[in-house]
Parts: structure tokens; sequence; C-alpha cells
């Protein structure tokens, strides 16, 4: 065999460069690491305690039960009044109108991504919905406003300037790709032989997608539309946009509302001074709605969850 | 094809039984090693000593223990989440299962080449040139002939010595191989251990591979675990059976191959299980 | 006596596969749905825009008059907001998905911090203009800065990040690492030569998306209290600044009709921004798209 004569013995330099100091720096490196990590968690804490706080401070001004049972939101009145309902009312208002028009929509895409498309098709859809999950929430917002709410008050001249309908509308488009992307993943992942199982007794596409592939991978699509919905309470520039800021408790989608986003905005935009009960009056709403959407969260995961183990 | 393979080995034999008349010395030394998964008993009560400049191969069904018992030589095995060990590996004259021991320092000495090849997504000299430079070696003179020294070694330095710079995943699975026992001899190591490494070859690679294994002997204490028989029969000096997590024989392979001592040693290399 | 009668089955075929035909055919129109609002959008959106879209646009501060107003201030605002989240937020995210995938050991603590990130991201994003209201505004008196609303912006998009990078790293063949380890690499060594090079490409395009996010996003920063109507410049990032899209928001809430063709404007030169930082993500992708 030719091997070189070595003027160096690698083995000796190595030998002589023992990494003492680096083994040394390397031990601490994963508590730097861990420190990096405990932001996410510090990030909560902040959440948590920010809202628990100011909520606390804004209680000892108005009381508890105003907040949950009275029935008007008047901030700014001379005889303020803090019921919270109406807010909340809007936001749901908002989420019923968005889930009305994303659950079929993004629920059939999903079934048609995963269950008829060819790989060409998913290849230009794909896209599609990322781009349209990517558009600004004020992008969208500005749609709503000069262009959904005009086409839709010229086939019901009642409807407001301001209205649930439009941007309930809108936040259904804006969650659409999601329940289309997370439901067809779920759809995906239900075994290959389920389908040829069906198939071979003579069953068509659609008996198969609809008897064996959405009952095996529900729980994956509802949680995507738990999630979805989710998405929905919390999203502000469209509603802020084109959904008012007249807080009711009518359900009545052709009028002004108002949600709880967009009342945060409204005193932020507002000249409400620090300190005020307005000024803290936004944080017992953020604190709702941060209930509302935790607990959404938290179902949607427990839901995902066992999905995993079922196969 | 055939005839190539049965003329090497021909050759290998005869230089096998010069090999072991000399006493060697002994780089490790096994004493009780006893190894779990979580609850599973995958090795047990293990003794077996390995050999200076000898080729050492390692055969048994899958499962037996075999890889497990490799990758505890350089401790790899504790990259498996839930591994216990109980017993002693000594590697000259230190026990590498105490927990003093660096990592770090045990597998600067005892290099791994691996089932599939796996060389870094870099250039074939970044490939080479990893070791040296992780242990603190700069110098570009130095780099250099390392390089070349380790790919001569590895006989694949007139196959890319004009493209040292290009990406290693350029070369056939064979070359690729090579590569990173190349990589390995970059630092100089004293043993290396092989698993399994022309699993993912072809016949041809597997034949470059196996006489590189035996210039390499000259250098280098060798473990070679192997599913292949006739592979251990070819190329090894001594040859130990796995099985079920133990050592059923160990001893001269041509002992082991023409009268093995324990039944099922004649039942495996017989081909009637595994 | 047979237990299926054939003809009944045969009978009831073709409607069943009418059926399919047709659903298959709601399923498809469903799907177009998509492309339908976005070809809508994006017409109405140039249309509109398109007009006051030129270089006075590019150069103008915002003015109360439409044909006088401008984006500069808004535009050269959101890449001082880039320039702060985007290192916060990738050292950040890039050290928590390295600690999850590579050091943290299966314990409660681990599992807590993978299901607060995964919480942290349904959080809507006005929540984080509360939080960097009264922490970052409020607390660190940092003012309505660049930093405040930039530190606020990292947080938001810290998940995303984490959990690209998460992605990108665990997708590394374990071989590599393997292989590193056993010519006696340390475990730091490993992940900065080996783990951290392959990843990088998924790193960086979920970083950028990430980032895209941050530019698009209009509530935190009005909670945060960014002015959207500004005349002038930050100098460095304790100055106040507003970004594209409160300045959109502004236009878009004003009453007067041209206004909303200056927000169109406006918005055609975010969507430009963000289809180039998405293009850099694709190319990224395409580009270093690994073969292991």
């Amino acid at each position: 065999m030719r091997v070189q004569q070595a003027q160096y013995s690698i083995r000796e330099m190595i030998q002589e460069r023992k990494q003492k100091k680096r083994i040394q720096i390397e031990r601490f490196i994963p508590s730097i690491l861990s420190l990096t990590a405990a932001v996410s968690i510090l990030t909560t804490l902040g959440i948590v305690f920010t809202l628990i706080f100011e909520t606390i401070t804004f209680f000892k001004e108005v009381s508890v039960s105003e907040f949950f049972t009275a029935d008007k939101w008047y901030p700014f009145a001379e005889a303020a009044s803090y019921g919270v309902m109406p807010l909340v009312l809007g936001t749901l208002k908002i989420t019923m109108i968005a889930a009305l028009v994303a659950v079929p929509i993004g629920l059939a895409t999903a079934i048609y991504l995963s269950e008829y498309a060819s790989e060409k098709t998913r290849r230009v859809i794909k896209p599609i919905l990322e781009i349209l999950a990517g558009v600004p929430t004020i992008v969208y917002g500005f749609f709503a406003l000069t262009f959904v709410t005009p086409v839709l008050r010229s086939i019901f001249p009642s409807l407001e300037m301001f209205n649930a309908l439009s941007p309930g509308l809108v936040v259904g488009i804006m969650i659409t790709p999601m329940i289309a992307s997370l439901s067809e993943d779920a759809l995906v992942s239900v075994p290959r032989t389920m389908r040829e199982g069906a198939l071979a007794l003579g069953s068509t596409k659609l008996e198969v997608t609809l008897k064996v592939v959405l009952p095996a991978a529900i729980s994956g699509i509802v949680a995507s539309i738990v999630l979805a919905l989710s998405r929905a309470i919390g999203e502000t520039m469209i509603v802020s946009v084109a959904g008012g800021s007249t807080p009711s408790l009518n359900m009545d989608v052709t009028t002004s509302i108002q949600t709880m986003t967009a009342y945060i905005v409204q005193v932020s935009t507002g000249d409400a001074g620090y300190g005020t009960t307005i000024y803290y009056s936004i944080y017992a709403v953020g604190m709702t709605l941060f209930l509302f959407t935790l607990v959404m969260n938290l179902l949607a995961q427990y839901i995902s969850r066992k999905v995993r183990e079922e196969y | 094809m055939n005839m190539t393979l049965l003329r090497t080995s021909e050759a290998f034999n005869m230089d096998k039984t010069v090999v072991s008349q000399l006493s060697k010395e002994k780089v490790y030394e096994t004493s009780q090693l006893n190894l779990w998964y979580g609850e599973k008993h995958a090795l047990k009560n293990i003794e077996l000593d390995i050999h200076q400049n000898e080729v050492t191969a390692i055969i048994g069904p899958s499962g037996c223990g075999k890889s497990t018992y490799l990758k505890t030589l350089n401790r790899m095995v504790e990259l498996t989440p839930d591994v216990r060990t109980s017993g002693e590996i000594k590697y000259r004259n230190r026990n590498i299962l105490d927990k003093s021991y660096k990592v770090e320092e045990l597998r600067t000495q005892v290099g791994m080449v691996f089932q599939k090849p796996n060389p870094f997504p870099k250039s074939i000299y970044e490939n080479v040139a990893y070791g040296p430079k992780i242990h603190g070696i700069r110098n570009k003179k130095v780099l250099d002939e390392v390089v070349e020294k380790s790919l001569r070694g590895a006989a694949i330095w007139d196959e890319v010595k004009d493209r040292l710079h290009d990406n290693a995943y350029g070369l056939s699975g064979g070359q690729q191989q090579r590569l990173c026992i190349a990589r390995c001899l970059a630092i100089e190591p004293d043993v290396i251990l092989m698993d399994e490494p022309t699993s993912a070859l072809d016949p041809i690679s597997t034949l470059k591979v196996e006489e590189l294994v035996q210039q390499l002997k000259e250098h280098y204490s060798i473990i070679i675990v192997t599913h292949n028989m006739q592979q251990a029969a070819r190329i090894s000096d001594r040859t130990a059976f796995f099985l079920n997590g133990e050592v059923i024989e160990y001893n001269n392979t041509n002992t082991i191959f023409s009268r093995p001592s324990d039944q099922r040693t004649e039942d495996y290399i017989s081909g009637r299980f595994g | 006596m047979k237990l299926i009668d054939k003809t009944i089955v045969a009978k009831k075929m073709p409607i069943r596969l009418v059926r399919n035909t047709i659903l298959k055919g709601l399923f498809f129109l469903a799907t177009t749905f998509g492309l339908l609002v976005l070809g809508i959008l994006l017409y109405r959106i140039f249309a509109q825009g398109i007009g006051y879209l030129d270089w006075d646009f590019f150069q103008n501060f915002a003015s109360r008059r439409p044909e006088e107003a401008g984006i500069k201030a808004a535009l050269i605002g959101s890449i001082w907001l880039m320039i702060v989240v985007a290192p916060v937020a990738l050292l950040l995210g890039l050290g928590t998905a390295i600690y999850l995938e590579e050091y943290a050991k299966k314990n409660w603590f681990t599992s807590f911090i993978k299901l607060n990130i995964s919480n942290l991201a349904g959080v809507p994003s006005i929540i984080f203009g509360l939080l960097g209201l009264t922490i970052f505004v409020r607390a660190l008196a940092l003012d309505r800065s660049v930093l405040a609303a930039g530190l606020t912006m990292s947080l938001l998009v810290l998940p995303v990040i984490i959990v690209a990078a998460q992605e990108a790293i665990r997708s590394v063949p374990r071989e590599l690492r393997e292989a590193s380890y056993g010519m006696g690499a340390t475990k730091w060594q490993t992940i900065v030569r080996v783990v951290l090079p392959a990843a990088i490409p998924g790193i960086l395009t979920g970083s950028i998306l990430a980032l895209s996010r941050a530019v698009g996003e209009t509530a935190p920063l009005v909670v945060v209290g960014i002015p959207m109507f500004i005349a002038f410049l930050p100098k460095n990032v304790f100055d106040t600044f507003t970004v594209l899209p409160m300045q959109i928001y502004n236009w878009t809430s004003r009453p007067q009709e041209e206004f909303q063709s200056v927000a169109a404007a406006g918005i055609l030169v975010l969507l430009f921004l963000l289809i180039f930082m998405n293009s850099i993500a694709v190319f990224i992708r395409n580009k270093f798209q690994k073969r292991y």
C-alpha cells in the first residue's frame, strides 16, 4: 500500500489540542439555549399576568356582575355601562357567518384535493391557498369595505354601510385555507388500505370518501375547524374596518356591530388617557377574548391528540 | 466475479494463518458486559477481546446484538434513549463505560464507518477535513496533506483528486463509502469500527471495500459487523458469532468456519437459520 | 334464494355514479372559490390603486390631500421593523428550536414548553399588542418606538419560527449526526458544523415567511399605539415610526373616496413587498433542497 510518508502525525496533533477548554464552554450551552426557550414561557406569563393585573384594576372600578350581566356596552357615555355581552355577541355573529362560509368550502376543498385532484392540480391549488392565507388582514378589511359591502348592498338595499355580514363573509374567506389545508392533512393521513378495501367492494369514490375516509379523519377535521374558528374570534382588522363600532345585543346581521377586538382597536386609536376606566377596559375585554381562544385551542389540541392515538 | 472473490479469499486465508500465529496486543477487553434497551436485555454477559492489527468479524442473525455491541465500543449506543449498561469494556486498559471517560476522546481514537454511506452535504475535501478541523487543526498545508493521505489510504484518491471541491453527493454509493472511510482515517484512529459497511453496496464496490479493509489492518485494528458470512470468512482473522445477545463462539476465523464447536454456530454458518 | 338481488344493485349503479360525478363537480367548484376570490381581490386593488402608484407616491410623506399622499415613511418604517424583528426573532427562535430538538430531555418541562409554544401560536395577535403596550411601551418605557413595536412583533412570530426551525432540524438525517459524533465531535460542534448547515434552507424559508407575517400585521401595532400619520423618518430604533399596514388602515378608514384609491396603491406596495419576500423564500427552498 502506498501511503505517503506522513510529515505530521495527526494523532499527536489532536492529542496536543485536547479540547478541554472547548468542552468547558460547551457545558454552558444547554443553559444558554434553555434561556431562549424560556422566552416563550415568559411571553405566556407576560400575557397572562398583564391581562390579570389590569383586569383586576378594571374590576375595582366596574363590578364583575355588571361586566357579565349588563346588556349595554357604552363606555364613552356620560353614564358609562360596561356589559361585555354585546361585544361577545358581535364576535360570535362574525364567527358564525365565517363558519357558514369556511366550513363547507374549506371541507369541500380538502376533499377535492385529497381524494379527487391529480398531483398536477394540487400543485396549482395549494400555493394559491397559501397565498390566500398569507394576505394581510388589513387587505381583507379593505376588500370587505370597498367591494363586498357595496356588492351586498346592491343585493340587499337595507344593509347598513357597516354590518356583520360583509366582514363575516370575508373572515370566512380568510380562514377557508386554514380549514382546507389542515383537513386535507387529516384526510391524507387516513391509511390507503382503508380506501382500497372499500373501493374493492365496488364503492364509488364519493361513498368511500363520505362513509370511510371522512369518519376516519373526523377528529382531525373537527380540530382544524375549531382552530380556524378561534382564529376568526381573534380577527381584528377586517371587523374594525368593515364591522362598525356599535355594540348591540340584537341578532341582526345587517346592522353595525362591534366585536371585542374592534373595541380594543377603537380605544387604542382614540384618545382615552392612560389610567382611565376605558383604558383598563381593553384589558378586561382582552382577557375575555384570550379565554375564548385559549379554550378553543386547547380543545383543538385535545381532539387532534386523540386522532394520533387512533392509527 | 465469483472466481475473483474466491481467489482473493484464498490469498487472504494464507495471510491469515501467518497473522494468527503472532500473539498480538489486546485493544479491547470486554468482560461481563450487559446492556438493556429499556426492558429489553440486548447484550448478555459478553466476554470478548479484540486484538491489535487484526480484522475481527462479528456475525449473527438480525437482532442478535452485533451492531449494539459494536456501537458500545465507541459508546454511540448512548444516542439511543433509555440505554443501561453494566460490566466493563477496557480500551487500552481503561474502562470506557466509566462515566468520567470522555466520549469525544474515545471516538477520536475509535473511528466508525456506518451501514449506509453518510457523507456530509459538503465537498469531498471538507468531508475529509472535518475530523481534523473539529479537533482544532486549521493549518491549510497540514489539512491538504491529511486529505490527500486519507483519500489515498481509502483507495479513492485517483478517482476524486480532480474534483476535491465537488459535493460528495455526486459520488457513487461505493465511492461515498470509501470517502467515509477516508474521513474516518483523517483523524488517524487506532481502531476502526465498521457496521455492515458493504450492505448498501453493489458487488464490485463491496470487493473494493473488502480489499481496502485488508490493507488497512496493517495500521489499524478493525472490527467489522457483517450479515454476510462469506465476507467474514474472506476478510477476517477472528470471528465472533452472536445469538440473542450472547457470544456463542469466538475463535480464529478458520476454526469457526471449518470446525465450529457449537451446534448453533454450525447451523448458522451452514445457512440453516438467520 | 340469493341474499343479494343483483338487479337492484345494477339498477342503483347509475344513480350512484351520477351522484359521484355531481359531488366531484361541487367539490371542484368549492376549490376554485379561493382562486376566484384571489382574482377579484387582486383585480380590484390593482385597478383602483395603480393610478396612484407613481414615483411621487414613494417620495412623499402622508398628507391630508389624497393626490399628495405618499408611502415613504411607512415603507421605510416597515423596513426598520424588519431590522429589529429579524435578528431578535431568529436568535430566540433558533435557540429554542435547537434546545428542544437537541438538548431537551423528555420531561414535563419540555412538554410544557412545547404545549406553551403551540398555545402561543393560537393567541390572537391583538393580545400581543396588549402585552407590548404594557411591557415594552409602559413598563420598559420604550414608548411607541421601533424597538417596542419590533420586540412585540418578534414575540408574535416567535412560535412560527420555532416550529419551522424545529422541522428543519428534525429533517437532518440521524446518520449525519452519527458520522460527526463518530469522529469525536462534541454535540455543539455537530450542531454548528453539520446540523445547522444542513437545516439552514428550511430555517431561512420559515423565518422569511414569519417575517412577512410581521410585515403584514396591523392589530398589535394599533394597540401598541404606533402613529398612523407621520412626516419624518426614524433615525434610530428609539424613534417613533409607522408601517405600511398602519398607513393603509389609516387611508382605508378615511371617508373620502379618493383615499380608498390611495389605500389600494399602498396595498399594492405591501403586496409587492410580501411577494418579493416570499419569492426569496421559495428560491431558497428550491435552490438548496438537499437530497440525502
